[in-house]
């Protein structure tokens, strides 16, 4: 039981470190700010809820766990919702989404 | 589980790089607000390390939920400033 419940914290944890690796790497790569709220929003937020979970899962069922599965739901609320608003100030204020290079073949504007 | 936390907690303080880069050089005030939001998630789970490294779990548990709160908090407060402004480019 308790080796079982140590791969799953390694593997939900190791899964998390992944996500959140191509969150970041998204956050450096990607063309312009929508692209980049994509990959903050969706993967590194996802990415932070499996560490959390693997966390939780190595903690077991003590108040600990329960206060990191309460840090898990808050987030999953919190981070997406913070990632729209941002989106949607950049709306309001004029900023235009990213329609490709032209010379790459990408639609025009 | 226990030998992995130092070196999960090294690579996470690596991966905060390019965020933070984005917070330095980003074109815009929302790219850098969004890489200081992907900061302070990768901040908690660290936190949360660093409570299991120091053996004193529940008091960072209690930072890392503050932290949390504070960063939503942070941003909504500062996406009502600036899409009230004109442009905060």
């Amino acid at each position: 039981m308790s080796i079982l419940q140590e791969v799953v914290a390694i593997v939900l944890f190791a899964s998390g470190v992944l996500f959140m690796l191509v969150g970041s790497l998204g956050l450096l790569r990607l063309p312009d700010f929508f692209t980049r709220t994509h990959a903050s929003g969706k993967v590194d937020s996802v990415g932070m809820m499996l560490c959390l979970g693997g966390l939780a899962v190595h903690e077991g069922p003590t108040l600990s766990g329960v206060k990191l599965l309460l840090v898990i739901a808050f987030v999953a609320v919190s981070s997406p919702v913070a990632a729209h608003a941002l989106a949607r100030a950049a709306v309001r204020s004029g900023l235009r989404p990213w329609r490709g290079a032209p010379d790459e073949g990408g639609p025009d504007r | 589980m226990e030998v992995l936390f130092a070196p999960l907690a090294a690579f996470l303080a690596v991966i905060l790089l390019p965020p933070l880069y984005r917070v330095l050089r980003g074109p815009t005030v929302f790219d850098r607000l969004l890489g200081a939001s992907v900061v302070g998630n990768k901040t908690i789970v660290i936190s949360c390390l660093f409570g299991y490294a120091f053996g004193r779990i529940e008091m960072f548990l209690d930072i890392a939920l503050g932290y949390a709160v504070l960063n939503f908090v942070g941003a909504v407060a500062i996406e009502k400033y600036f899409s009230s402004r004109e442009a905060g480019r």
